[in-house]
């Protein structure tokens, strides 16, 4: 028996038929061809497809379709505010040489989106321990937590321009 | 130190942005019209024959579209030791026996995952089980089982290497000692599970995307096991999420999605899951190796006599390879005058050991790293002196193996000493606290595997347009490691253009030039970036040619190519714009598109490889003397890759070989009961975290490898090795526990401290 199911990803509406084991990474990678969330274990260990289901992260691997009716989720390929400007988060991770293979970056940056709109602030200790979900097997993490320490930075000079404005 | 603009500059990756968008398309991203979704049948068992399969319940199944066993197929066996056909031992899908937990045995596409799921259950496999053998040291033995009815010692390759006087070194030696390490297999770990996804056009030729780093192994391989030509296959190699050795074989999935594309006429996909990848996936070797070192009182080596077991799983996988290198691996970082190897790759009824990142060195070199440890504190020589007292220069010969034309190993050690404060540690620290080193030397591309095929070692293709653009096409892969950004700037450093004149093509076999090995043995750099470089320098002589002609210029003139412009040196206004430039060749050819091949092969270079890295590397240690855990708390390396062509590239691969290396001193381990797996999710096999990793410094030693590209060598695979001996002689230094089987256990510190 399928679920109907209604829900935004990225700012866009769907409503459509499920079934009930239907994984919410499944969801977004096969029925919806949004396939930034990759899928590096399907066990919840990796964090490579981390998403945001209504401001909090979740593994879309794990998580099931069904639940998300009447939410709204965001994926990586919502994180650009439009078109061709970048957020910051992305934008610091090219510079700094967080991206290698790039298989764990959707999930590192959202991972790192979720940090920041709950500590704009953080410590190095705290970086770390954000991304204490997510693997990377090529970088070693250190450009990605120099990365979050920089967007970070960014996101709080533009906050302040915003204001004095 | 040479000037460059764009070379030795940080430029950011050229497919980042696409990567942090989400926008850059890895094979399982990829769905075609019709398509099919694989999946592989393995083996439970070890070892058994295969009595009968039953595919009839699973092939009515609705939905289920295909199914097939070995014996549907052309039963042709491959292996990437195209040269020596007798190494070539494995079947795309098993027939009749099946020799390890996971070999593959059927495959089924269907509609959709979940049918194909279902259908992997509804086939009936009755086996015979054999006895089975899960280490090296039983596996040898005369009435051991015997895995592959072509060689029934179990012992697929013996390797041997031998120069100067064995004998009269220890003759001559006042001190020898013997020792023996082992050391665990563990995996890969790369974040994308393989994946590959083949479609059959209307004249029956074959498109397969995979997850590679050899899309042209893979193309060879492919065309034999299925009895067609080469270029009846094309192989595009799309994103790839990492591969450290671990894909670079032709593979089961590989096979069947190609196989049953043909049959069917449909596109398939197979996607391996995590599990699978652990519990049957490529590892690194488990090395047994003993190791006899004779010395002068003074710490000057005179003899080294290296025996090395292999145990190499079920079928010999890039094995041979590593069986070769270890053995060459074991006669670097020191002078040997006189040396001995013997390498045996022995096979066990467990998944196949393969390459991964290093090699062979990382066993290699902790056993050679730790018993230089050894041997010098019963002299009383500080480690680090020993080390300078033997370490290779520039200009040394490795008899038979190669000249190294540019080493900056004495650089390397030196500078770590000084950045650790190693003299003042390494006396002072408090119990508990620790210091160690660990160094390297690496290969950049080996020469032994491609010397007699009839193509270069590496291709590239430019072709020149009048907008001030070029395209440059080469079959180099970038898997992650950045490779496609390397050679762009090498191209645009060469023809001074910037990196957005550049378009690139890699790694499409039907596109790119032939041919080139694919990214392993950190052979891309230097191979790749000496073929682009041939191929741009052809453009040049094309486009100063008619810069001469047209502004009447003396023979004598220098002209360059410079931002932008091709120009006379002394004179910059006899210059035309790079395209102004491409457009009179062209007029002046009727034209002819401007185009340009180049290639590179090794020669006068030897065997092995045309250029080595060296560096060093030391690691602080707290190890807390209740638990035996271990803290790192600081790494400091100092390297040798010659120019570094864009340096945080580089930082990035050493720091992700650092994430390694600590895996493998300290975490990570393949469990196994008998042939089984038994950690075979991220939460069971543990590689560090990013709270786990050290703070760490580097410095990269100035020097200039005139084999290189613009002075280039290998950055980031040799890395992988001095990590793991610099935190196991950092914890000898802490407890006075010395580890001689990797990995380094809280449980044998604890044990190795009592004993003390
Ligand atoms: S794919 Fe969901 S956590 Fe790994
Ligand atoms: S960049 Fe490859 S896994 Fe993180």
């Amino acid at each position: 028996m399928k679920h109907h199911i209604n829900f935004s990803v990225n700012g866009d509406d769907y409503s459509l038929a499920v079934d009930p084991w239907r994984t919410l990474n499944e969801l977004l990678r096969e029925d919806l061809n949004l396939t930034g969330t990759k899928l590096g274990c399907g066990t919840g260990d990796c964090g490579a497809c981390t998403v945001m289901v209504d401001g909090r992260t979740v593994s879309s691997c794990l998580t099931l379709a069904v639940s998300v009716n009447g939410k709204s989720v965001t994926t990586v390929e919502g994180l650009a505010p439009s078109g061709e400007e970048l957020h910051p988060i992305q934008e610091s991770f090219i510079k700094t040489g967080a991206i290698q293979c790039g298989f764990c970056t959707a999930g590192m940056e959202m991972s790192a989106l979720h940090l920041l709109n709950n500590n704009p602030e953080p410590t190095e200790k705290e970086i770390r321990a954000g991304l204490s979900g997510n693997l990377c097997r090529c970088t070693g993490y250190n450009q990605i937590v120099e990365a979050i320490s920089v967007a970070a930075e960014q996101i709080r000079d533009s906050e302040h321009e915003k204001e004095e404005r | 130190m040479k000037r460059f603009n764009i070379v030795g500059t940080d430029v950011p990756r050229t497919d980042a942005e696409a990567k942090a968008r989400g926008t850059a398309i890895y094979t399982d991203d990829m769905k075609l019209p019709g398509m099919l979704y694989g999946k592989i049948l393995r083996s439970p068992l070890p070892h058994a024959l295969i009595r009968n399969i039953d595919i009839s319940r699973a092939a009515s199944l609705p939905g289920v579209k295909c199914v097939i066993t070995g014996e549907d197929t052309p039963k042709i066996k491959y292996g990437n030791w195209r040269l020596f056909p007798e190494t070539q031992d494995e079947y795309p899908l098993a027939v009749e026996k099946v020799r390890f937990i996971g070999d593959e045995v059927a495959a089924v596409a269907a509609i959709d995952n979940d049918t194909a799921e279902e259908a992997l259950e509804l086939i009936k496999v009755e086996y015979e089980e054999l006895p089975g053998v899960f280490d090296v040291d039983s596996s040898i033995l005369p009435a051991a089982p015997v895995i592959h009815d072509y060689c029934p010692s179990n012992i697929s390759v013996n390797r041997k290497i031998k120069y100067g006087d064995i004998e009269k070194g220890f003759a001559e030696a006042d001190y020898v000692r013997e020792d023996t390490f082992t050391m665990q297999s563990v995996s890969h770990a790369y974040l994308e599970p393989c994946s590959a996804l083949a479609q059959v056009d209307l004249d029956g030729r074959i498109t397969l995307w995979t997850s590679t780093q050899v899309p042209y192994i893979i193309q060879c391989l492919l065309a034999s096991t299925l009895n067609m030509r080469e270029n009846d296959i094309r192989v595009i190699k799309p994103f790839v999420g990492g591969g450290f050795g671990g894909k670079m074989e032709l593979r089961a999935w590989e096979f069947c999605a190609a196989f049953i594309a043909k049959k069917t006429g449909r596109p398939v996909k197979f996607t391996l899951s995590r599990e699978e990848e652990f519990l049957t996936g490529r590892r690194r070797h488990p090395m047994k190796i003993r190791s006899r070192v004779g010395f002068k009182k003074d710490g000057t080596l005179v003899a080294k006599d290296l025996r090395i077991q292999l145990d190499g799983g079920a079928y010999n996988a890039m094995g041979p390879t590593a069986t070769f290198l270890c053995g060459n691996f074991g006669a670097m970082l020191y002078r040997y005058p006189n040396y001995r190897f013997h390498g045996e790759h022995i096979y066990t009824n467990k998944p196949p050991a393969s390459a991964m990142r290093g090699f062979g060195a990382p066993q290699s070199l902790y056993a050679t790293e730790i018993q230089m440890n050894l041997a010098a504190e019963e002299l009383g020589i500080d480690p680090i002196d020993i080390r300078l007292k033997n370490a290779q220069v520039s200009g040394d010969k490795i008899p038979d193996v190669a000249t190294i034309s540019s080493c900056g190993f004495i650089e390397s050690i030196k500078a770590v000493a000084d950045m650790s404060g190693w003299k003042e540690k390494r006396k002072n620290l408090k119990p508990g606290q620790g210091i160690g080193i660990g160094c390297y030397s690496f290969i950049s591309g080996g020469v032994f595997n491609w010397f007699n095929t009839q193509y270069p070692f590496s291709a590239a293709e430019v072709r020149a347009f009048s907008d001030g653009t070029v395209h440059l096409l080469t079959m180099a892969s970038d898997i992650g490691q950045g490779s496609d950004t390397v050679l762009k700037q090498i191209l645009a450093e060469e023809l001074g253009l910037n990196m957005g004149d550049i378009r690139i093509t890699s790694a499409d076999t039907s596109m790119t030039p032939q041919a080139d090995l694919g990214s392993w043995g950190s052979r891309v750099t230097l191979m790749a970036g000496n073929a682009v470089i041939d191929a741009a320098k052809k453009i040049k002589e094309r486009l100063f040619g008619a810069l001469s002609a047209r502004f009447n210029l003396n023979v004598i003139h220098e002209i360059e190519c410079k931002n932008g412009r091709v120009q006379a040196v002394t004179r910059p206004d006899y210059g035309l714009t790079f395209g102004e430039a491409v457009a009179l060749v062209q007029k002046a050819n009727r034209g002819e598109p401007l185009v340009a091949r180049g290639s590179y092969t090794p020669r006068g270079k030897g065997l092995v490889t045309p250029a080595f890295g060296f560096g060093a590397q030391v690691a602080e240690v707290e190890v807390d003397r209740q638990t035996g855990l271990v803290e790192v708390k600081q790494m400091w390396t100092a390297h040798d890759c010659g120019t570094v062509i864009n340096p945080r590239s580089v930082e990035g691969q050493l720091a992700g070989s650092i994430q390694m290396g600590l895996g493998y001193a300290l975490s990570e381990q393949f469990v196994m009961d008998g042939g089984k797996t038994l950690n075979t999710s991220f939460v069971d096999y543990k590689m560090p975290t990013a709270a786990d990793m050290p703070p760490s410094q580097v410095v990269h030693v100035d020097t200039y490898e005139p084999e290189g590209p613009m002075g280039a060598k290998e950055a980031g695979e040799g890395l992988a090795s001095p990590t793991a001996p610099a935190i196991s002689d950092a914890v000898y230094h802490a407890t006075g526990y010395r580890c001689m089987d990797l990995p380094v256990t809280p449980e044998k510190i604890l044990e190795g401290m009592k004993k003390d």
